[in-house]
Formats: structure tokens, C-alpha cells, sequence
């Protein structure tokens, strides 16, 4: 079976917006999104015989992310990164990744619960719409079998099981698995496999529907929150214990 | 604003998150709403108290299973007459809403708590330390609205006008099927009363840790959570579970013990009056909207936590 895992290089610790553009500040370090570690390790244990390839839109510094789910175990990875993607919208990024996905031909494309700097959980639902292919969310166990996805996920009410045949498109949760880590073999390893990198134009989407250009949503002012009440912060040293019983008894709850 | 509404419903009833962004919409301008499902049509009067003019209604056999893709082909063909349309955030509701905004090439903005009649979101961002403005560049705009940002007050409108909508649906759309359904067992003692509640997540280490959280609460004469990380895990019953998908509590102390604070689990717990947040990681989230964060080992701190309040009760 072939799997194509969407993974996404999201900003390291606190995101800020940067208040000249609006947009999310990527200058600093980033890393791989952690509930996408979860989606490439799902592929790897289902895989089998067949291909895991890794695939991301972001800017060249996402190729760091794209290596470390080849450290894991992935197969290949494509990168698509190109100026005219920045600021995509869902409408956007949601077209230029199923024309990369298109191109692949997977079985099944997995995606991770949610971009922990957007927090959208919805991109998946978004692709498999353009890819026209049947999609299940919030997949906390995946088994595959003659042709079929079969997804245990929970809702609102308890959990539904559902079915679809392949091709499909399915986002897992961030309990379905325990990701590994990549092994100092898979690391040095990563280095040799397959890297391709795509422009917009090879995903056959045109500039126009990319971008901000091709955004339907904008930012259009940042403002403080609602002020919350006081908030204390402390070490968790040898007197922490005491310390929260004295809250507690000032608060009068002990 | 002219605006299309989602109705969700379940076991019969409609959805109180879902009536509360219709009673947000109508008084906004004039809303709508569309109701689908498979024999749900006498719901839709009930619409009528929470301001819907008018309730589209696709009522058919192939559209009972809660499955995203069907309600995207029935949106699809009533949107053009709104220029806006509404979803009040669910596992459902998400998934409805990005395959129309994708069907209609038309922008979604997610996890909104309000709207204004010009049509400008409120989104509360980067673990709600920035309140961002957000506009749309399409008709129709699509929005979610995250959970509990409306009261569902009925205001006591005219029964609205109901009229059957188009069931055409396309191949993809109805490839995916509900082989099993696993409902919540609504027995049982129900957290939603405690005044008490320790929350346990993924950073107990394991499902025998849950004892750590089991044994602070009996100390403090408390009922036990969890969080859906460590339910999907099965390490503890989803009826503990709360957050977006679980239950919405509001105690008088909520205890959080490895908890990240992720925003599905946050809308379930934050109007708690006091929260207690115990978690290594200093730059968790759940230390933005704690009362008092300590940032350690919940198994160093837990268990001698727990034998001072003993102390402290007898
Ligand atoms: C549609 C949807 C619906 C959802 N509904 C819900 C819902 O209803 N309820 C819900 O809870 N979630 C829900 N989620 C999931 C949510 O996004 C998070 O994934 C989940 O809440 C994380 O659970 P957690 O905090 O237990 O785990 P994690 O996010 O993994 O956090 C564990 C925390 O424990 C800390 N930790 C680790 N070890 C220790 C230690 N020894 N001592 C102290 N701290 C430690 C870590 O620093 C970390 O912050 C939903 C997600 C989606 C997409
Ligand atoms: N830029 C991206 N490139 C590839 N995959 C992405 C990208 N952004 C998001 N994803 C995938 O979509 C999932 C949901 O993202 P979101 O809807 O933005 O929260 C993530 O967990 C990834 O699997």
C-alpha cells in the first residue's frame, strides 16, 4: 500500500503574529508539528510491503521537518515551497496540496489531528473534497483489509465505525500511537533518501490561487483578549505541595 | 447579513450550540437554517423559536449516518442564496464546513466567538493571548464558532416556513459508512455535579497512574476527568472525558494533572472558579488560564499534595 503522510513545519514553543504583516512569525526555529509525528508513525506501522512518502507545503526551512519523518522511517518525502505560497488560507493550501497529492497517487493520505499554530483541524476534509475522495476524522485506531479503511473515532456521543474503501483520506488523533523516535541509523539514513522539491506551477495550481491572492480570509486586526483574573506561577520544588494547600485553604476549597 | 445556519442534532434534539449561533444570526439580519438527517423534519419548527425564518430540510435514509460528505453536496446548493453561512463547531460540523469552503472555493474561518453584522470575526489566537479580527474575501463567508460562544435562548419567533431541500449526492460523498456506533451510556454517576473535579492527562505516564488523580479527589471529596488523549488511549472511560467532545464542567475547583490545555479541552473546564494546574512543562498552555500553575512532576508533587489535605481534613 502506498501512504502519503501530510506533515507540516510548524514555529517552535510560543507562536507570536507579527503585528506588521498579521501573519504568524516564522523567523524563528521550527520543528516538526508534533500530532503529525503521529500520522507518519500510523503510516509506518501500516504500510506493509508498500511506500511512505511525507509531504509538506512550507518554506525551505521545512525540509528539517520533512528529514526527521524520513529519520523515522518514511520512505521519500516532496516539499513544496515556492514565494508565492505565503499567507495561504485553507482555500488555498487546501488546492496546492491535493495537486501535490495527485501527483502521488496514494492509497491512502493520512494527516495529523491539527497544525499546532493554526489549531484548524480541518484541512484534511478541505483536500479530500478536491481529491473527491471519502474522509474520516479523529481516527483514534485505522486498520486496513482488502481495499478498505475501517476507523474507530470518537464524536460528541461515543464512538463511531466507520468505513470506506480506498482511495481515502483519513486524519488520525493524537492517541492512536506513541511516535518513535528517529534512531541514529534513521538519521543518518534520511540523508540518502529521496528529496524532491516542487514549485506551485508543478502542482499545477496557478499563482493567482495561492497565497494571499488565492486566500479567501484575511487578518484584519490583532486586539488584546478579555482580561483574565490573576494567575500565580510556580516552582514545583520540595515546598510546592504546601504552597497549593495554602492556596486551596485561601480560596477556602480544604 | 442574510445567513444560512447548520442545525446538528442527535438522539432527536437539536443541538443547543448550534441554536445558539442561529439566535446569534438572527439577530443579525436575516437567518435561515438547514436541517439534515434521516426522519428529522419535526425538528425543524422548533427552529423557529431561535429565529429562523426559514428551515431547508433534506430528510432521507442515506443522510442518517452523522457523516460529513452528504452535507456538503445539500450546502453546496442552498449557499448561493446567503452570504453568509454558520457552523457552530463539532467533530461534524468541521468537517462540513472545510468540504463546502473547498466545494465553493469560498474562505473559513475557524474557532470564532462572534461575529459582527459587517461581517468581521473575533477569533481569540495563539492560545487566546491575541483576540485577532478576521474578514472574508468571498461569498458566501463560511464560519465555526467555537463551543459555548452563544446562549441558545429561544426568543419566541413565528414557526418558520419549511421547504425540502435537493438530496443529490456524488459518488465520493457517499462512499464512507457508520459500520458501528458506540453511543455514551448516559447511566452512571455523572461528573457534571462535582464541585470537585482532578482532571488527568497523557503526562500521568500511564493508565495505573490514574491513581494519583483518583486519590487526590477522594481527598478533597472530588469526582475524576480525563482528557481525550488519554480516553482515546483507553485508559479511562470516555464519560470522564471533558472538553469539546466530552462534558462542559463548571467546578469549584478543577485540578489539572498533566494537562497541556489544548483549546477542545479548555472550552469544557474554563469557566471553572478555580484552576489548579500541575505540569513540567512551563510553557504549557494550561498555565494561560490557571489560577495557580505549578510547574513540576506530577508524581513528586501529587502524592504528597494528597497526604496534606488528608492531614489537613482529619
Ligand atoms: C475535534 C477535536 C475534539 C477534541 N475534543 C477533546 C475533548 O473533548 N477533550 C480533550 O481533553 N481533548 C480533546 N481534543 C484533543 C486535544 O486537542 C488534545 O490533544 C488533548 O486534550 C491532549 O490531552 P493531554 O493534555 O492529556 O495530552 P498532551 O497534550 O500530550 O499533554 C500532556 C501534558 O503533560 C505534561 N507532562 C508530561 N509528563 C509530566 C509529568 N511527569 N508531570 C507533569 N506534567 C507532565 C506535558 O508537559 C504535557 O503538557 C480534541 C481534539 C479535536 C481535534
Ligand atoms: N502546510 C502544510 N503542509 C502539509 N500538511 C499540512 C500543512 N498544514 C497542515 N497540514 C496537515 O493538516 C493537518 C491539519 O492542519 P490544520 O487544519 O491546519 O490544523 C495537520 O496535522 C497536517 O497533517
Amino acid at each position: 500500500m502506498k501512504i502519503a503522510v501530510c506533515v507540516k513545519h510548524v514555529p517552535e514553543g510560543h507562536g507570536r503574529i507579527d503585528p506588521g504583516s498579521k501573519r504568524l512569525d516564522r523567523s524563528g526555529e521550527g520543528a516538526l508539528n508534533h500530532f503529525d509525528a503521529n500520522a507518519v508513525e500510523e503510516a509506518l506501522r501500516l504500510k506493509g510491503e508498500g511506500e511512505v512518502v511525507v509531504v509538506s507545503i512550507g518554506p525551505e526551512k521545512a525540509a528539517d521537518s520533512l528529514r526527521k519523518a524520513l529519520a523515522m522511517g518514511a520512505d521519500r518525502a516532496v516539499l513544496v515551497s515556492d514565494e508565492a505560497l505565503a499567507g495561504s488560507d485553507l482555500v488555498a493550501t487546501s488546492k496546492v496540496l491535493a495537486g501535490a497529492l495527485a501527483r502521488e497517487e496514494a492509497d491512502l493520505v493520512l494527516f495529523g489531528q491539527q497544525a499546532a499554530d493554526a489549531d484548524g483541524a480541518v484541512l484534511w476534509a478541505a483536500v479530500a473534497e478536491r481529491l473527491r475522495r471519502p474522509v474520516v476524522s479523529q481516527a483514534a485506531e485505522v486498520t486496513v483489509s482488502g481495499g478498505t479503511v475501517r476507523v474507530k473515532r470518537q464524536t460528541e456521543y461515543g464512538y463511531d465505525v466507520i468505513e470506506a474503501p480506498l482511495p481515502a483520506v483519513v486524519a488520525v488523533s493524537d492517541a492512536i500511537n506513541e511516535p518513535r523516535y528517529p534512531s541514529l541509523k534513521g538519521i543518518m539514513g534520511a540523508k540518502k533518501k529521496p528529496f524532491e522539491t516542487l514549485t506551485l506551477a508543478d502542482t499545477g495550481v496557478d499563482a493567482g490561487d495561492a497565497g494571499e491572492a488565492g486566500s479567501k480570509t484575511e487578518v484584519l486586526a490583532l486586539g488584546d483578549p478579555p482580561a483574565r483574573g490573576d494567575s500565580r506561577k510556580i516552582e514545583g520544588d520540595a515546598n510546592a505541595a504546601q504552597a497549593i494547600v495554602d492556596f486551596l485553604a485561601e480560596k477556602r476549597l480544604v | 447579513m442574510s445567513t444560512l445556519v447548520f442545525l446538528e442534532h442527535h438522539g432527536g434534539e437539536l443541538q443547543k450550540g448550534s441554536l445558539g449561533v442561529l439566535a446569534k444570526a438572527a439577530s443579525l439580519g436575516d437567518a435561515d437554517a438547514v436541517l439534515i438527517g434521516g426522519g428529522v423534519t419535526s425538528l425543524a419548527a422548533e427552529a423557529g423559536s431561535y429565529g429562523a425564518k426559514k428551515v431547508h430540510v433534506a430528510d432521507d435514509a442515506s443522510l442518517e449516518p452523522p457523516l460529513p460528505q452528504p452535507r456538503v453536496d445539500v450546502i453546496a446548493k442552498l449557499a448561493g442564496d446567503y452570504d453568509t453561512v454558520l457552523f457552530a463547531n463539532s467533530v461534524l460540523a468541521a468537517d462540513v464546513a472545510a468540504g463546502l469552503a473547498a466545494r465553493l472555493d469560498a474562505g473559513l474561518n475557524w474557532d470564532l466567538v462572534d461575529i459582527t453584522a459587517d461581517g468581521v470575526g473575533k477569533r481569540p489566537a495563539i492560545q487566546d493571548s491575541v483576540l485577532v479580527d478576521v474578514g472574508w474575501k468571498s461569498t458566501p463567508r463560511i464560519a465555526l464558532f467555537r463551543a459555548g460562544s452563544f446562549d441558545a435562548k429561544p426568543a419566541g419567533g413565528a414557526e418558520p416556513e419549511v421547504v425540502q431541500a435537493a438530496v443529490e449526492l456524488q459518488e465520493h460523498s457517499g462512499a464512507a459508512k457508520i459500520v458501528d456506533q458506540q453511543l455514551e451510556d448516559a447511566s452512571g454517576p455523572s461528573i457534571e455535579d462535582a464541585d470537585i473535579i482532578v482532571a488527568g492527562g497523557r503526562g500521568l505516564g500511564a493508565p495505573e497512574n490514574f491513581t494519583l488523580a483518583e486519590e487526590l479527589a477522594r481527598a478533597l471529596g472530588g469526582a475524576v476527568g480525563a482528557t481525550r488523549a488519554v480516553v482515546d488511549a483507553g485508559w479511562y472511560p470516555y464519560s470522564a472525558q471533558i472538553g469539546q467532545t466530552g462534558k462542559t464542567v463548571s467546578p469549584k475547583l478543577y485540578v489539572a494533572l498533566g494537562i497541556s490545555g489544548a483549546i477542545q479541552h479548555k472550552v469544557g473546564m474554563q469557566s471553572s472558579n478555580v484552576i489548579l494546574a500541575i505540569n513540567k512543562d512551563p510553557n504549557a498552555p494550561i498555565f494561560e488560564f490557571s489560577d495557580l500553575g505549578v510547574v513540576g512532576d506530577v508524581h513528586e508533587i501529587v502524592p504528597k499534595l494528597t497526604e496534606l489535605v488528608k492531614q489537613r481534613k482529619s
